[in-house]
């Protein structure tokens, strides 16, 4: 075995696993200590995205695809207004971006948003750790942090974890805004942010939708204040078992019967509302390749994830809930995990996955369509 | 849905033989569909005429036809088998050309042949140019983005001059329209040139009509591979990026996978046109690729085009990324859809999904262009290379440079010493493309060369430049560094350097660098090629190494074999040995072992996962091998490690080896000295009491004359220690022997050149035998229809040998013997004889699976390399005889009198090399073997057995029509009974005045026509070649003059290849022509499958 501490000019680093596992490697972005959940991400394309992405909030993110960075870093591809992964798990970083639309470089990106990585490890080796032991807790040290290794496993012992968390008030917008529909406005949508990402609203408003973007604690009262045609639940990052203000919001509008889309965390809001409980898969589903199955068509998407809960309902069988019945429309063909909920009485479904797909594949982008439809049909 | 029920039989044809643009990837590709139909129950017919494939063994499919792939042979099949249906997506262009035309002349409708994996409808839309162009506009239509490059069609000088405009400035194409091969097409890059070409080109089109294109060199390039089944679900395999930007075709471009340079938004929107494609051009099941280029200003992408089956490329991606692309097309062919198939290498998840690597792949392209000296070396959108070497790192640095040493080719890998050069010529030297163009860049580098003056000359992307500069930086650290600390060792490793590079740049030997770097704990780990990135658990131990800190090999039990395989595809080194180390993986997986494979060729077959129990993707190198032998020693006990089967390249490594301690089983490397070095074969010859011809080694011309006149000319110069005939050459007198030592350069006192007697006009019988120690097996005997001199690789041959008779072989036996006994043998020997006044002469021996293993294996239907791997291991004849894997009674040399003739044709690479002129490669066939494949016919008389093997090669022989004749004085008189049969056989003769006056004295007439040199007559008389040119000629017969006179006839035969007219160039294969068209000419030419065959040969054994 080869462990590499060498790179150019950059500090030691370590990255120690709350069973004590660790791994040396060297700086990447900013030096200091970071702490987190450990998960690794299996996209090859798309890292700015994925570091914009709310719902990695409190997660320290493995890339599994070697080379990070080479594209650089431009303004338009972020999915949120800063860097919201906790920390940074890279094998080998770029050291000359290329790409005409790139204005820096990651490593630059990581330091002014004071994201502390690590670089230089054998991910793969990580990976499949964490796939055997599942996600846990995780420090990386840099420069001045690193000391005695049981005294670094002490400090990620410390460190919260990632079940029961509520995350999603601390990554959402505190003001509501509005994302104008592009061309004529045909409809009107409330889209609760739980942990948004940027392209979500945009893929609305492609459609003739207006969005207006509110806080995760908004109201029943304020939901409707927007007069909306439909309501969407966006993604997010923690444990949905500790939504209870979301899921009391859902079971509101879905009482009144608007027209209801989820999204990952929105799709285990929707499995809560409709009394089905939720679970934390070992490892979870963070990539831009998932096979899922649209049970209604037969027909299989490629879609991007990024979820380490699932819902907890029967594959096999319609269900019958408070707002009638319900059933699983998409499911994973990897792991036959609970991938997407419909209400047949009701116009709510909601999916795991990312539709939005940024990163990722345009297969699933039919859902916003499908929200369309239901809109349409409420008004006919 | 599962897989239909109305299909019961298939119909699979095959690529043919291995020729440059369409190799060993399709034995990969088709022999994995043969095996998914017939384990889906279905019976499964097979036409390929290339026997050194895998595919077309008689336990592949159920009835394979070992005949040419024409639309008249593979009706014949049609009409005795009735399939179902036909699958033509999985033998390259051959196949798809075939079936097409199969279904255009209602063959296909006729027997209700159904044609399955893609509609005829979709081929056109793929292969059409303005088809394609139509179906990317509706494309852009529907989603957007994706477009053709721009063109605008002229008619007049203004036109062509406003037109540049509207392209967006120079540089521009210029095509002219309805002109042959693309004539007087260029680049213009001012309105200089523009007025010069466009107006030659308006003068050349018969439509005064020329097209005006936007030039993308100098793009980026990419490819996308992509499967559809029929619910339209599609997936993207993988993406290839391309190290070399556009203007170089990609299969002589250095690729790369994934692609590096790509956002997510730039790939997904590749994707999205990619999907788009696939649905408009209406590929219903299967794979498709589609190549794309981008603007790396702006990032416009332009469609370049598609191929609508499996390809070179799609074998690439299945090693790339584990995800086995033809296989999977086969399922989705008979009615599966993705979701249906599970993934192999997870066994749990299914095909349904997009592979994600945790890796990089760097292919990199071999080339043959020292065996073709007259050819213009520049890269260009026509493929030229002729193999290919795939090496997978952690990171692109190790990937890259395992790549590099995979070629195993002087020169390949990155030189850090040594005076580079100058800047500016390097610079210079690097904006045309060629073989090696990446080592011009690193000493450029190496010279001062800035990331911008690289990227300026090349175009190459500023990332894979940096790359390149980081591996100098290394280079840089390593020589600079007092001493080699563990570090600095670790770091360079993780960049793929080499023992032997670190050791060149610190002036260390290899082996002492290694032995530094073991103290120091240095040693790779081997990772998983798994699909997904680790996200899943995979059962498929397929291995790559790395410079990193966890290794995935699993212990074991069972002892391993270690197989070396035989590298990149070259001439001289072709699919053969890849043939006999799949062999030997079958045998000795069937025989308890675990079989472990190592090789680096990602179009074989030996480097699919499902072939042994473990695959290494791995350079063949002395370093990289010891490696893997320290892997598996630590993952249980070693029986043995083959080398004898994978060709020069394993064998070279055998003592080095045993050296290091590594169990070398079968032929000893003492024992494979004894047959290549010449003094030690020598004294085996003598022992043997075996003659060999006259010979002698010399450094100077002053001793080579003296050897030369002791021996007489004609003789056979050749510098030591090359492979495949390289630089041989048989020279008729004083003056060319002169010039020969004068122009070769490899001459020095520890490498001499040999010369030798050569024996003109001699029979050259080639060997193959297996000997384990006390009893030999006399393989078979080929007898080659070319006279001794032209390369054995070259040279048609037929088995059992149609004019020895029972003393000859008892005499060849004998000698086999005497020589498999001498040397040492354990296994495979190949020995090549030349009969020539009575005398038996021995010309080389080699230790080895040769060339011709899997040919006289299905001529014999005898599995040669299987047993030659069981003695290896210590089985002897008597068991395998004993077993059933060898005949009961009798061998290769006690063939039953009525046992069919098969009959071996090379099949050369011609049209592909042109001059710096433009003007096509001589075809004179030599000492130096330069084919690149080769095609079997087997029937039961010679005549017919010879015809279809120049059907499988080049087309089918004339049965009638005019024939041009013009021989060397030396091959005048055989040359009167052959035309005066063509005559009687309704031909029309043409030939030069001095052939003409010889055919006429002996009673046969025939036309003097104009030699080149004449020029046209007063009266308009065309020149032979004009004939050639204007499709006047059907059959050329054009023997070179011995001395000097190579050049004579050079614009006859390459009229007849431009043209495709056959051309002979010996009188023997005109006496075969002769008999092969009698055969056909009495018609009645059916075809037999090698089981048939085999039944037969078995039931007369017995």
């Amino acid at each position: 075995m080869t462990i590499s501490t060498r790179g150019a000019g950059r500090a030691p680093a370590v990255l120690v696993l709350e069973d004590g596992r660790s791994f040396r490697g060297r700086a990447y972005g900013a030096v200091g200590e970071t702490f987190g959940e450990a998960v690794f991400s299996t996209g090859m394309t798309g890292y700015q995205e994925t570091l914009t992405d709310p719902s990695y909030h409190r997660q320290v993110v493995v890339m599994t695809a070697p080379h990070v960075g080479n594209t650089g870093v431009n303004d338009e591809d972020p999915e949120s207004k800063q860097i919201w992964v906790a920390g940074y798990v890279v094998r080998d970083p770029a050291r000359t971006p290329s790409n005409w639309r790139s204005r820096r470089s990651l490593d630059e990106e990581l330091v002014s948003q004071g994201i502390v990585g690590i670089s230089g490890v054998d991910t793969r080796a990580l990976t499949r750790h964490l796939r055997e032991r599942g996600a846990m807790r995780v420090g990386i040290f840099s420069g001045n942090a690193v000391q005695d290794e049981g005294i670094l496993l002490a400090k990620v012992r410390q460190a919260p974890e990632m079940s029961g968390a509520d995350l999603s008030a601390e990554v959402a917008t505190k003001e509501a805004y509005v994302v104008p529909a592009v061309g004529t406005r045909k409809f009107t949508v409330a889209a609760i942010d739980l942990g948004i990402k940027g392209m979500t609203p945009r893929r609305l408003a492609e459609r003739g939708i207006e969005v207006h973007v509110l806080p995760a604690t908004a109201t029943l009262d304020e939901v409707y204040a927007v007069e909306p045609d439909g309501v969407f639940f966006s993604n997010g990052p923690g444990d949905p078992s500790t939504a209870d203000h979301p899921v009391a919001l859902m079971r509101g509008v879905l009482e009144r019967g608007t027209p209801l889309f989820g999204i990952c965390f929105g799709n285990q809001i929707l499995g809560r509302a409709l009394g089905f409980g939720t679970y934390k898969l070992k490892y979870g589903h963070r990539g831009i390749n998932q096979p899922v199955q649209d049970r209604t068509t037969g027909k299989v998407e490629v879609t991007a994830h990024n979820h380490g809960f699932a819902v907890d309902a029967p594959l096999d069988k319609v269900s019958d809930t408070e707002f009638g019945r319900a059933e699983v429309s998409h499911v994973c063909l990897n792991d036959q995990v609970v991938e997407g909920l419909q209400l047949l009485d009701r116009p709510a479904f909601s999916v795991q996955y990312h539709p939005e797909a940024a990163a990722g594949p345009h297969d699933a982008a039919y859902l916003f369509d499908r929200f369309v439809s239901l809109m349409e049909g409420q008004r006919a | 849905m599962p897989k239909r029920s109305d299909i019961q039989s298939v119909l699979v044809i095959g690529s043919g033989p291995i020729v440059i643009g369409q190799a060993a990837e399709f034995d990969y590709s088709g022999t994995q569909a043969c095996r998914v139909l017939k384990a889906e129950g279905l019976r499964v017919v097979l036409v390929n005429s290339n026997p050194a494939t895998i595919m077309t063994d008689p336990e592949i499919a159920d009835a394979t036809y070992v005949e040419p792939i024409t639309p008249e042979f593979v009706e014949k099949i049609i009409a005795k088998e009735r399939p179902d249906a036909l699958l033509p997506t999985l033998g390259g262009q051959t196949a798809l050309n075939t079936a097409i035309s199969m279904h255009e002349n209602g063959v296909l409708e006729k027997y209700g042949v159904e044609l399955i994996g893609a509609n005829v409808e979709a081929i056109n839309k793929g292969e059409d140019r303005d088809l394609f162009k139509g179906v990317v506009a509706a494309v852009k239509a529907k989603i957007g983005y994706g477009e053709s490059a721009r063109s605008v069609i002229c008619h007049t000088m203004d036109d062509v001059i406003a037109g540049v405009d509207t392209l967006g400035g120079y540089p521009v194409v210029v095509r002219p329209s309805f002109t042959m091969g693309g004539a007087g097409s260029g680049f213009a890059h001012d309105e200089e040139e523009l007025r010069r070409i466009a107006g030659q080109g308006l003068t050349l089109s018969p439509t005064t009509e020329v097209l005006l294109e936007e030039s993308i060199l100098g793009w980026k390039e990419y490819e996308l591979e992509l499967m559809r089944d029929k619910n339209d679900n599609v997936v993207v395999v993988c993406s290839i990026e391309n190290f070399d930007p556009m203007g170089v075709h990609t299969g002589d471009s250095i690729t790369v996978a994934p692609s590096m340079t790509l956002t997510d938004r730039e790939y997904q929107r590749l994707r999205d046109i990619g999907i788009a494609i696939i649905r408009e051009v209406g590929v219903d099941t299967g794979g498709c690729n589609i190549q794309f280029a981008i603007d790396p200003a702006d990032g416009r992408i332009i469609v370049i085009e598609m191929n609508p089956r499996v390809s070179r490329s799609s074998a690439l991606a299945s090693k790339a990324t584990g995800f086995p692309i033809a296989k999977i097309a086969a399922k989705l062919a008979v009615g599966y859809t993705l979701d249906e198939i599970p993934n192999d290498i997870t066994e749990k998840t299914p095909a349904s999904f997009e592979p994600t690597l945790d890796y990089v792949v760097v292919k990199a392209p071999r080339f043959a262009f020292e065996k073709f000296p007259s050819a213009d070396s520049t890269l260009t959108t026509t493929m030229k290379s002729v193999g290919e070497a795939m090496a997978i790192g952690r990171n692109f640095t190790e990937a890259l440079q395992k790549a590099l040493r995979s070629l195993e080719k002087k020169g390949s890998q990155f030189a850090f010493t040594g005076d580079p050069g100058d800047k500016a010529e390097l610079l210079a030297e690097a904006v045309r493309p060629t073989d090696g163009r990446i080592n011009t860049v690193m000493q450029a580098i190496r010279a001062g060369a800035t990331q911008e003056e690289v990227f300026d000359s090349t175009r190459i992307d500023p990332w894979f430049v940096d790359q390149l500069f980081l591996i100098k930086e290394i280079a840089d650290e390593l020589a600079s560094a007092e001493r080699l600390d563990p570090e600095l060792l670790a770091e360079a490793k993780r960049h793929g350097f080499s023992d032997a590079q670190i050791g060149e740049i610190r002036g260390l030997r290899e082996d002492v660098v290694r032995e530094v770097r073991h103290a120091l704990g240095i040693r790779p780990v081997y990772k998983t090629v798994d699909t997904c990135a680790a996200e899943f658990a995979a059962n498929t131990p397929y291995f790559y190494s790395s410079y990193d800190e966890e290794s995935e090999v699993a212990p074991r039990t069972k002892p391993a074999v270690i197989i070396l395989g035989s590298g990149p595809n070259r001439i001289g080194q072709g699919i053969e040995f890849d043939y006999s180390c799949v062999h030997a993986s079958f045998a000795l997986s069937d025989a308890g072992y675990e079989t472990v494979m190592v090789n680096c060729n990602p179009e074989t077959v030996s480097t699919d996962y499902d072939t042994s129990d473990r695959l290494y993707f791995e350079p063949l190198t002395l370093e990289d091998v010891l490696e893997i032998v320290h892997a598996e020693t630590l993952a249980g006990p070693i029986a043995g490690v083959i080398v004898q089967l994978g060709g020069q390249t394993p064998l070279g490594l055998a003592q080095a080896l045993k050296d290091n301690g590594v169990p070398v089983v079968g032929t000893s490397p003492e024992a494979i000295h004894a047959a290549e070095d010449r003094g030690a074969f020598g004294r085996v010859l003598a022992e043997a009491g075996l003659p060999a011809p006259k010979h002698g080694t010399a450094t100077t011309f002053a001793e080579a004359k003296a050897i030369a006149d002791e021996i007489g000319y004609p003789v056979l110069v050749r510098p030591s220690y090359v492979l495949g005939g390289r630089g041989m050459e048989i020279v008729y007198d004083e003056a060319r022997l002169a010039s020969y030592i004068a122009e070769s350069t490899e001459i020095s006192p520890t490498r001499p050149v040999l010369v030798d007697r050569f024996l003109d006009d001699a029979i050259e019988i080639d060997v193959d035998a297996l000997y384990d120690g006390t009893e030999l097996y006399l393989g078979g005997v080929m007898e080659h229809i070319e006279e001794a001199g032209i390369h054995s690789g070259d040279s048609a041959c037929a088995l059992p040998p149609i004019t020895l008779g029972g003393y000859d072989i008892k005499r060849l036996r004998a000698s086999t013997e005497g020589i498999a006994k001498g040397v040492g043998v354990r296994g495979l020997i190949n020995i090549q004889f030349a009969l020539s006044g009575d005398i038996l002469y021995v010309l080389e021996a080699n230790p080895r699976a040769s060339r011709t293993v899997p040919f006289t294996s299905k001529a014999t239907a005898v599995p040669l390399a299987k047993a030659a791997a069981r003695i290896s291991l210590g089985a002897t004849v008597a068991e395998l005889r004993e077993e059933g894997l060898l005949p009961k009674h009798g061998d290769g040399g006690t063939l039953p009198l009525d046992a069919p003739i098969s009959v071996k044709e090379a099949v050369m690479p011609w049209s592909r090399f042109r001059d710096i002129h433009g003007r096509g490669v001589d075809t004179v066939l030599g000492p130096e073997m330069r084919s690149t494949g080769e095609v079997m016919g087997i029937d039961a008389a010679f005549g017919t057995a010879y015809a279809k093997s120049q059907a499988g090669a080049y087309g089918p022989l004339p049965t009638k029509g005019r024939a041009f004749i013009s021989v060397a004085n030396r091959d005048k008189r055989s040359m009167i009974f052959p035309a005066r049969e063509l005559v009687a056989h309704g031909f029309e003769l043409m030939a030069t005045s001095g052939t003409a006056e010889v055919l006429k004295r002996n009673g046969i007439n025939a036309t003097v026509v104009r030699k080149q040199s004449e020029g046209e007559g007063p009266n308009g008389e065309k020149t032979i070649v004009q004939l050639i040119h204007d499709g006047q000629v059907d059959l050329i017969v054009n023997t070179p003059y011995g001395t000097g006179g190579r050049l004579d006839g050079y614009e006859i035969r390459t009229a007849a290849v431009a043209r495709s007219v056959p051309c002979l160039t010996t009188v023997q294969a005109l006496a075969a022509a002769v008999q092969g068209i009698d055969a056909l000419n009495h018609g009645g030419v059916g075809v037999r499958s090698l089981q048939e065959h085999a039944e037969h040969l078995t039931a007369a054994r017995d």
